[in-house]
């Protein structure tokens, strides 16, 4: 046809993605609040549960810490598909001509920066919450930074899985809390070995491999998944 | 009609069958769409016209027998309007998920006054009706340049100017070296040569 021009090339693409994701999620502030409003929340359990000694909750606090914000990625990575799957998005996206791969990428580097990123960068106030010792505040911040673009990462795997199910939040948990683990136990034992004061890189390396690892092979699985929940 | 080389053919498909639920829907369909054709798929309720569609769209891709291969871009509606609420109209189509040529202010602008959205441009799509939804998306059309049109029901819950419309749209693309293959429960009321393609016997002028 005479009027037909060229698709958008693909980094064009992703970063409209992106944009619309991040746009969608500023215009209900209460979705990007959730995360944050349940790790408080939870925090403040524990005090509670454990009995508010100081020293105790500081030998709990890297564990603590890290569970919540699994828990907490683990809450809103149902969402990361469902409204696309619902009103027809998801399928218009598995017609582009770019490829899914990257456009995969951009839905999950939203989700990470309104959550993962989020919760790292207020994870301090938390942590001072439960008497983390101050020499472990880095390293925290910078475990969770990494952390949980992992599990923002296996996490879309598991929702695009679960997209087509009516009910797929318990599913989804049962599905990817023991991809979550690996990522459980370097994060707190870097955080443990801060305290300790040992170095805690090597355990960051770790985390670093598992994100560069989950952001080669994650995009892939959630591609495929995508592909059999919308055919179903 | 003059049988074109069917290397020219914007999308071809050999020996589909599918079957639903223990049931034959279709078997053996192959045929091949032209540069110029436009095609209602026929069939009553359940007879498989937008599975039939889902597989040359490409969203099916397992459990039926057979092969499509597409030749051009294609541009697929199917019966979600793909029309985010907290977006507004002229949002959707800018950032459209479907990866289609970027379009300027002033192409969305006169697709959806097109459409009967002329004003509607700057408000939230969650204040529009499921009709004007459906229109967002049907502006789509007025600014795709893909070759090939894949419709699933076009026509649901557009009123009877906004069909005439729409059939006037379909006429110019073909018309304009494209090809539409469509489903509709309403017959089409156009100057133009319209192919029917049943499940049963397959495609026939």
């Amino acid at each position: 046809m005479s009027r037909q021009r060229r698709a958008p090339g693909t980094g064009s693409f992703c970063l409209t993605l992106l944009r619309r994701q991040l746009i969608l999620a500023a215009r209900r502030p209460i979705e990007i609040g959730n995360p944050l409003l349940f790790f408080a929340m939870v925090v403040a359990l524990f005090p509670l549960g454990l009995g508010p000694a100081p020293d105790k909750l500081a030998d709990f606090a890297p564990g603590i810490l890290w569970i919540i914000a699994l828990l907490s990625s683990l809450l809103t990575s149902d969402t990361v598909f469902r409204s696309d799957f619902e009103d027809g998005s998801l399928e218009q996206l598995l017609l582009a001509p770019q490829p899914l791969y990257m456009s995969v990428l951009a839905y999950i580097a939203a989700h990470w920066l309104i959550t993962g990123l989020l919760l790292a960068l207020v994870s301090p106030l938390f942590a001072l919450m439960i008497k983390l010792p101050e020499q472990a505040i880095g390293v925290l911040v910078g475990g969770l930074l990494l952390g949980t673009a992992v599990l923002s990462l296996v996490g879309g795997i598991g929702a695009a899985l679960t997209v087509g199910l009516k009910r797929g939040g318990m599913l989804i948990s049962l599905l990817i809390l023991p991809f979550y683990m690996p990522v459980l136990i370097f994060g707190s034992a870097a955080v443990q070995n801060a305290i300790a004061g040992y170095p805690a890189a090597p355990y960051l390396a770790i985390l670093g491999a598992m994100l560069c690892l989950a952001i080669a092979l994650a995009p892939l699985a959630i591609a495929a998944g995508l592909r059999i929940s919308v055919d179903a | 009609m003059p049988t074109e080389s069917a290397g020219a053919a914007l999308l071809s498909a050999a020996g589909l069958s599918l079957e639903r639920g223990g049931r034959e829907l279709f078997r053996d369909l192959s045929f091949a769409v032209q540069p110029g054709q436009l095609v209602q798929i026929e069939g009553p309720n359940g007879a498989g016209k937008t599975s039939l569609l889902r597989i040359l769209a490409g969203l099916s891709r397992y459990g039926f027998g057979g092969s499509v291969q597409r030749h051009a871009p294609q541009l697929y509606l199917g019966h979600h309007a793909a029309v985010k609420a907290l977006l507004t109209p002229r949002e959707n189509l800018a950032w459209h998920v479907a990866g289609e040529c970027a379009h300027s202010d002033l192409e969305i602008e006169s697709a959806l006054e097109r459409v009967g959205l002329y004003g509607y441009e700057d408000v939230p799509s969650m204040t529009l009706s499921a009709g004007q939804h459906r229109r967002v998306n049907l502006a789509r059309l007025y600014l795709s340049s893909s070759p090939l049109w894949l419709l699933d029901e076009p026509f649901t819950a557009i009123d009877k100017s906004g069909v005439a419309e729409l059939e006037q749209l379909l006429v110019s693309h073909v018309e304009g070296g494209g090809a539409i293959v469509m489903t509709s429960h309403q017959p089409l009321q156009v100057a133009y040569r319209v192919e029917y393609l049943s499940l049963r016997a397959g495609l026939a002028a």
